[in-house]
């Protein structure tokens, strides 16, 4: 038996591979571009079964990030899959617990990159549960949160399907799916003045009111996007290349998404209508009309289905909240919560000079209120302080259960901030996929979970 | 710690403690931080300096605990009871604050109760929803903290457990038998805290390098960092700048 090990940073010392090819027969290790010389070294003994165990990755673009498999082949079928991670480990939960709670958001939203909202969302939803202030938040703020969050579940979903297509070698589905997020990142821009990495929704509420013409440019979206998505499926649904690709690829049944604790579209794909904005609402989703898409089939197609079904229940939602707040035109209708001990003091204004405090609360504390700049000096320094307790709320993000454990030990900093991102756990899927199934099948199995490594490795 | 400056504060009973109700049992109770504001080099100025903060007793609620919590607690009473297991000798205290309920689980027990959230037909807890880790190294005894969230589909539920285990030996037995999906879970646990999972099926690092040294989730591993030029001056690292506690 000849076992041939592709791993270009091969860390085995060599008594293992030696123990080992006592074991299994002959070893080879192959760094790349040898493949003659091991040919031409001319082994006799070539029957039987050959194992090849590939390095996929951490470099790979298929593979969403740095994921790292090692894969172990039987010809072109996979028989061991496993996935190392922590290659995009940034000490995200660590750095927290040195920072107030309000620049908390600005290291979660890094998190999963893909879905900046959602990590902001329930890392301040956490907060605000320990503050006791969750039904103290003003209704604009709870609107423009879930108008941001639907627009991002449409930019994630975007950026697992695109993607997709691009990695089954079909540049058009990546470059339709990506000019229709852009739209989506081109509003984000405009709202929060960031494409990611907003830092917008913070504890009490959001960061900015609508800005002028906001509302106007999410309408504008919202006639356009329609016709986009009506692109993508005639581009996707019924594509013989893409059906072949996925259909009956990657299979997770019911059983299985139950044993892993998956949720999200992997769970939808298997027919249970699972969605935390439906069974255990926040931010008054009860109120809203939208539909929880499935499909039965259990597979990579299943899940691409799902994802482009709830591209167009966003919409809806999205539809929904621009009315809602087109209706709220009293003025000075609060975004963020009305405590002077939580919400940030500063009104961001744009000058010649870029972004920064508005003149009048400059002019404000400066000549008018001593008071009022100690308070802003206080609050941005040193914070505020948070009762001692623990708080974990989910949220159901576009790649399933998002949960944020936070523990404060009543100081002005997170005591421990953990988030249970979807990624990380739907990863450990990924052998139940692709064991047994052909090599080039990881490659839609990893697409249809849609992992995104900041989140993983945080 | 602040260093005060006159060394040891004189011991009055109760010295520096806001007022406290009269079944309050101060005195027993260690001192868990003197002074105020974190002032660590310069001498204190504030006049908060004598300032004792002593633990707080462990928060216990009773029942009932309101909501769906007082029928999870009575059905995996019952279950456990069905296997000669007492409520309490399976669960240290139940804490219910700001709506969520906390069972302490002692951590011999924490496999059985595990099944039986998943197994029993009036639980039912099928997803298992991560495990957190938490440092508290001023509580003796119970340093390490592995905290675990489940939910239920069948009757959209979700509780937490949580499981204590000294420094000395952090050891907590595994639930990937009974919640395979723990199995990451606990490696980045085991990675980022030190707790030893017994009976996982393969206990190595996940986030950081195979050979690193050190859990870094611990309060006493140190954030590192370099310090920040500015304008001619120097900003130290995060975890050594002024903080407020």
């Amino acid at each position: 038996m000849v076992r041939v090990t592709t791993n270009a940073h091969a860390t085995r010392g060599a008594t293992d591979a030696e123990a080992e090819a006592a074991a299994e027969g002959r070893v080879y290790n192959v760094a790349g571009q040898d493949w003659d010389e091991i040919v031409a070294g001319g082994d006799e003994d070539r029957s039987g079964s050959e194992q090849i165990v590939v390095n996929m990755g951490p470099q790979h673009p298929s593979t969403h990030g740095v994921l790292r498999l090692i894969l172990t082949l039987d010809g072109e079928t996979v028989t061991e899959a496993r996935a190392s991670i922590g290659y995009l480990h940034t000490g995200i939960e660590k750095n927290l617990e040195y920072r107030t709670w309000t620049q908390g958001t600005t290291f979660v939203t890094r998190a999963d990159y893909l879905m900046p909202m959602y990590n902001e969302a329930a890392y301040c939803m956490a907060m605000e549960r320990l503050l006791g202030i969750e039904d103290k938040l003003p209704e604009r703020a709870k609107l423009m949160r879930v108008l941001l969050l639907e627009l991002n579940r449409i930019s994630s979903h975007l950026g697992g399907i695109a993607p997709f297509g691009l990695e089954l070698g079909a540049t058009t589905i990546y470059m339709q799916g990506f000019r229709m997020r852009e739209n989506v990142l081109d509003l984000f821009e405009l709202i929060t003045g960031l494409r990611m990495n907003h830092a917008f929704i913070r504890p009490g509420g959001v960061a900015q009111d609508m800005p002028a013409g906001g509302l106007e440019a999410v309408r504008d979206f919202l006639r356009e996007a329609p016709r986009f998505v009506q692109d993508l499926r005639t581009l996707i649904d019924r594509n013989p290349v893409f059906l072949a690709r996925t259909q009956g690829i990657a299979y997770l049944d019911l059983q299985a998404c139950m044993a892993l604790g998956v949720t999200g579209p992997l769970l939808r794909g298997t027919g249970l209508p699972w969605d935390l904005r439906k069974s255990q609402p926040y931010l008054d989703y009860e109120t809203y009309e939208f539909d929880v898409p499935t499909q039965d089939t259990c597979d990579a197609y299943g899940r691409y289905l799902v994802r482009i079904d709830e591209i167009e229940q966003s919409l809806r939602i999205v539809r929904q909240c621009v009315d809602r707040l087109a209706e709220r035109t009293a003025p000075n209708d609060p975004w963020l919560i009305q405590d002077a001990k939580i919400g940030w003091p500063a009104r961001l204004s744009l000058g010649p000079d870029g972004l920064g405090p508005s003149p009048e609360h400059i002019a404000h504390i400066m000549g008018q209120s001593m008071e009022g700049l100690i308070h802003h000096f206080k609050l941005v320094t040193e914070g505020f302080r948070v009762p001692a307790g623990q708080a974990y709320v989910p949220v159901e993000s576009p790649k399933g259960e998002l949960g944020c454990h936070v523990v404060s030990d009543g100081g002005t900093r997170p005591y421990r901030a953990h988030l249970r991102d979807p990624s990380f756990h739907h990863l450990q899927a990924l052998a139940l996929m692709c064991e047994g199934g052909l090599l080039a099948d990881v490659i839609p199995a990893i697409a249809s979970i849609d992992p995104v490594i900041g989140g993983v490795d945080r | 710690m602040t260093q005060t400056p006159g060394g040891e504060p004189p011991a009055v009973e109760g010295g520096g403690l806001p007022a406290r109700t009269e079944d309050d049992q101060p005195v027993a109770a260690p001192v868990v931080r003197r002074g105020m504001f974190g002032v660590h080099d310069t001498p204190d100025t504030s006049g908060y300096g004598l300032l004792q903060v002593r633990k707080q007793p462990p928060v216990s609620s009773e029942p009932p605990y309101g909501g769906y919590f007082d029928a999870v607690a009575q059905a995996l009473g019952g279950a456990l009871q069905a296997d000669g297991i007492g409520f309490s000798d399976a669960i240290e205290r139940v804490v219910v604050d700001r709506g969520e309920i906390t069972f302490h689980v002692r951590r011999e027990r924490l496999v059985a109760v595990c099944d039986k959230l998943l197994h029993d037909p009036a639980l039912r807890f099928e997803i298992f929803s991560g495990v957190s880790g938490v440092h508290y190294p001023n509580e003796a005894g119970r340093e390490l903290h592995a905290v675990y969230h489940v939910v239920s589909i069948t009757h959209n539920r979700r509780i937490r457990l949580e499981v204590g285990a000294p420094d000395a030996d952090p050891h907590i037995p595994s639930v990937t038998s009974v919640y395979p999906a723990a199995n990451w879970h606990e490696r980045e646990t085991w990675d980022f805290f030190g707790i030893i999972f017994d009976g996982h099926p393969a206990l190595t690092r996940i986030e950081m390098p195979d050979d690193w040294r050190g859990h870094p989730g611990r309060k006493d591993y140190p954030l590192g960092g370099i310090p920040v030029e500015y304008r001619g001056t120097k900003v130290p690292p995060p975890d050594e700048r002024r903080w407020y506690a």
